[in-house]
């Protein structure tokens, strides 16, 4: 047996392995012996999309003119203050991606409240700090502030529209979803509506800081209008609460301990490095800097999802099996080479899928499908070249060798042209938050990758160790021949 | 075996096939505007299916209580199966989406699953519209390019990358012409996934005919003496062994999935099954046959008279 042929059989059995691994384990980790530490770890469960477990999907779009420019960290702060509202709905594996220049896609798998989730992205994230005289709010609470009533000017620029438009239903599990506006004359009268001391549009600046204790908080920097405002108000009502709200809900109402004149200002109260950071990120970017409306809204029920997979499961085994057969009864040996590589090339692709990792849709499940059907294409251009050079009388070592050297030029060119029609699929797919498009596309090109790899070194690999253990060139029918 | 002294027949048996799907085009266009009726992802829209439990409601039923929340959305009813309807109309938002379901549910007394949901607005799918054209514009400039890069030592690249192309426009012709047949017959819309398909088939349609330029390319450097008409021919019958076995194993597969695969993909895949068998067709009967016509100039006596006795 030659040393090449060791070697790539050692790297296939490696690979095998490993892609096993991935494929029955759910959660992939290494840990030190000696400490005990993790050194690696990583969650390879399937993802599935959501057409085939249930859910949410929406894609939205920066609601300005169409030639406005916005840069790409204001969509990415966007897109992650959009993430921890969602988050804060409670909705399990979010997942937000930004999508092109001015778009938004995000994916709540398994929501049963699509009405809530979207009417919840839609708020614009209005800051205000309201006077609360000497009764404090408790965090959490939905108030009434008189800013959306009367001042539509301040601020404007960050929140067109939205202060009088803004839903004021809350992300509280409490809150009705089929009243998605309150607007009954009762509730009005009983809540207090409190006065709006001035919004975010004044705010410079906020990050994380640790007092003197070593506790986390919020510095916050005011713009110069801002700090006259405040130094005016905080002259005036020191020891009183000051409510720091966002999208009328109530995060912090600290005490004024003494007037602040220089626009600084520290926001302190049992925060851990996390939820300080958060408050920091909402005081900075309390508006969404850019306003998004939903241009599209796409819901799958979960017993949907649930037959899809199933369906689609018993669909590829059926495809799988078919194929195999096949490449036994026709191509004999080879063709059982190119099952086993076949086999190898399906434990390899999940593998992939699941470490990458790569969602799975109905449509990508069809790619994949799709791409068993081309892995064998690699392993027929070869057989039937193998075919022809025993014909023309070679002996079985040169004709394998002539084989593949030979078919590969078709497969390489032939394969090229699939993947570039994978790469526009992705872009297409990618620019509009078509994740089925872009599933498709990821998993046939995958597919086709990997397929070259099992179809050519695979079974070539075991061609050959069979070759050196076995008398072959005793049995050419045992080649279809 | 002879395929090339057929060539002909075969344009012919194709233009059979390609001609009715344009004539379903037509009379799509004349019905609805468009050669191809396109769902919502392209046109901008609403689809709502909901199945019921309880007592199903009539669609009248259904209509009024769904323009009760949603007026001027010219809502289309279809009902499916025993227990559910899907409603198309113009885009309503999930807010109005929440109320139309709970009116239904009161409706028929007991609850109602939102089998599936979807809304894209206007601007959205005209955006869309836009983008696959653009699409399928940029896979057949980058095809195209490609394959002069592949065959660029050899005679008359150009004649191939053109030959490849109009196999290539063979096959989303017929693609084309088989979803306006079932779009006028059953009712299926172009989405999304149809495009994909689409652009797949192109993709396949290429791979294919590479695999049989590649052997006319090493052929050509084999057989020098051998005439381009039966070198052609040749190669083909080399690569037709091939070019049956793939295209089985791919059917074998696409077939389980049609056969097996649930409702949701299996137009999506039978768009797939006929662009691909399309595509072995094509690379077989036109792509090649067409190199053997622009070799030897035919054109020049397609419209001449045969020559007669004065």
């Amino acid at each position: 047996m030659n040393r090449r042929n060791t070697n790539w059989l050692i790297l296939i059995i490696f690979l095998l392995a490993l892609a096993l691994w991935v494929d029955l384990s759910k959660e992939l980790s290494l840990v030190n012996p000696f400490n005990d530490k993790a050194i690696f770890s990583r969650n390879v469960e399937t993802r599935l999309g959501l057409d085939l477990r249930g859910g949410l999907q929406t894609l939205l779009e920066a609601d300005l003119p169409a030639n406005s420019s916005i840069s790409s960290e204001e969509l990415a702060v966007t897109r992650q203050i959009l993430e921890s509202r969602a988050n804060a709905l409670g909705v399990s594996e979010v997942v937000m991606q930004t999508a092109g220049e001015r778009r938004i896609v995000a994916e709540f798998p398994g929501v049963s409240n699509p009405e809530e989730v979207v009417a919840s992205l839609q708020q614009t994230g209005l800051l205000e700090f309201v006077d609360m005289g000497t009764t404090p709010v408790q965090a959490g609470t939905v108030i009434k502030t008189d800013f959306a009533q009367s001042d539509t000017t301040d601020g404007a620029s960050t929140t067109p529209e939205a202060t009088a438009t803004a839903d004021p239903n809350q992300p509280t599990p409490t809150t009705a979803p089929d009243q998605p506006t309150p607007t009954a004359e009762p509730t009005q009268q009983e809540q207090p509506v409190y006065h709006t001391v001035m919004t975010g549009a004044d705010l410079k600046e906020a990050h994380v800081s640790t007092n003197q204790t070593g506790q986390p908080s919020v510095s916050f920097t005011l713009s110069s209008e801002g700090a006259q405002i405040f130094a005016d108000y905080t002259t005036t009502h020191t020891n009183q609460y000051l409510g720091i709200v966002l999208d009328k809900t109530v995060i912090e109402a600290p005490i004024i301990k003494n007037p602040i004149t220089d626009g600084q200002g520290v926001i302190e109260g049992g925060f851990t490095a996390q939820t300080a950071n958060n408050l920091a990120i909402q005081l900075r970017y309390g508006s969404l800097p850019v306003p998004v409306k939903v241009v599209e809204s796409r819901t799958v029920g979960a017993t949907l999802g649930e037959e899809s997979v199933r369906k689609s499961l018993m669909a590829g085994m059926i495809g799988l099996g078919v194929v195999i057969l096949f490449m036994l009864l026709y191509y004999r040996l080879p063709g059982f080479i190119a099952d086993l590589a076949l086999i190898i090339y399906a434990v390899l692709s999940l593998a992939l899928f699941k470490f990458i990792p790569v969602v799975l849709t109905l449509p990508g499940i069809a790619g994949f499908i799709l791409s068993i059907g081309m892995a064998v294409d690699a392993n027929i251009l070869i057989f039937e070249r193998l075919k022809e050079e025993l014909r023309a009388g070679r002996n079985l070592r040169q004709a394998i060798d002539l084989g593949w050297s030979r078919a590969w030029p078709s497969i390489r060119d032939s394969n090229t042209s699939t993947l570039i029609t994978c790469l526009i699929l992705y872009v297409f797919g990618n620019t509009f938050g078509a994740s089925i498009v872009k599933g498709f596309s990821i998993t046939l090109a995958l597919g086709v990758v990997v397929s070259l790899f099992t179809a050519i070194i695979v079974t070539r690999t075991f061609l050959h160790t069979l070759l050196d253990n076995l008398k072959l060139a005793d049995h050419p029918r045992w080649f279809g021949l | 075996m002879n395929i090339i002294k057929n060539r002909y027949l075969y344009f012919l048996i194709s233009l059979l096939v390609i001609i009715p799907g344009v004539i379903f085009m037509i009379i799509n266009w004349v019905n609805v505007g468009t050669p191809l009726p396109l769902g919502i992802d392209f046109t901008g829209g609403s689809l709502l299916e909901v199945q019921f439990t309880g007592t199903r409601p009539t669609s009248e039923q259904i209509q009024s209580a769904f323009l009760k929340f949603a007026p001027n959305t010219d809502p289309v009813i279809q009902a499916l199966d025993v227990d559910s309807y899907a409603i198309r109309s113009k885009t309503i938002d999930d807010a109005t989406k929440g109320k139309i379901v709970a009116e239904f549910e009161s409706l028929s007394g007991s609850p109602v699953n939102t089998l599936a949901f979807s809304s894209v607005s206007a601007s959205i799918g005209a955006e869309v519209t836009r983008a696959a054209g653009f699409a399928i514009l940029a896979a057949a400039v980058f095809i195209l390019g490609y394959i002069w890069y592949a065959f660029r030592g050899v005679d008359h690249a150009f004649r191939y990358g053109t030959a490849a192309i109009l196999a290539m426009l063979h096959d989303v012709f017929v693609v084309l012409g088989v979803e306006a047949i079932l779009a006028y017959f059953l009712g299926w819309e172009a989405d999304a996934l149809f495009l994909t398909a689409l652009l797949t088939v192109i993709g396949f349609s290429v791979h294919d005919t590479i695999v049989v330029f590649d052997r006319i390319r090493e052929n050509s450097h084999v057989y020098r003496r051998v005439a381009y008409e039966p070198l052609v021919n040749h190669s083909i019958v080399q690569t037709l062994d091939r070019s049956l076995n793939t295209q089985l194993t791919v059917m074998f597969t696409l077939f389980a999935l049609v056969l097996f695969g649930g409702e949701s993909i299996r137009h999506f895949v039978l768009i797939l099954l006929v662009g691909i068998f399309s595509g072995t067709y094509s690379s077989i009967f036109n792509a090649s046959p067409i190199l053997v016509v622009w070799e030897n100039q035919e054109w020049k006596n397609w419209f001449r008279r045969p020559a007669t006795a004065q």
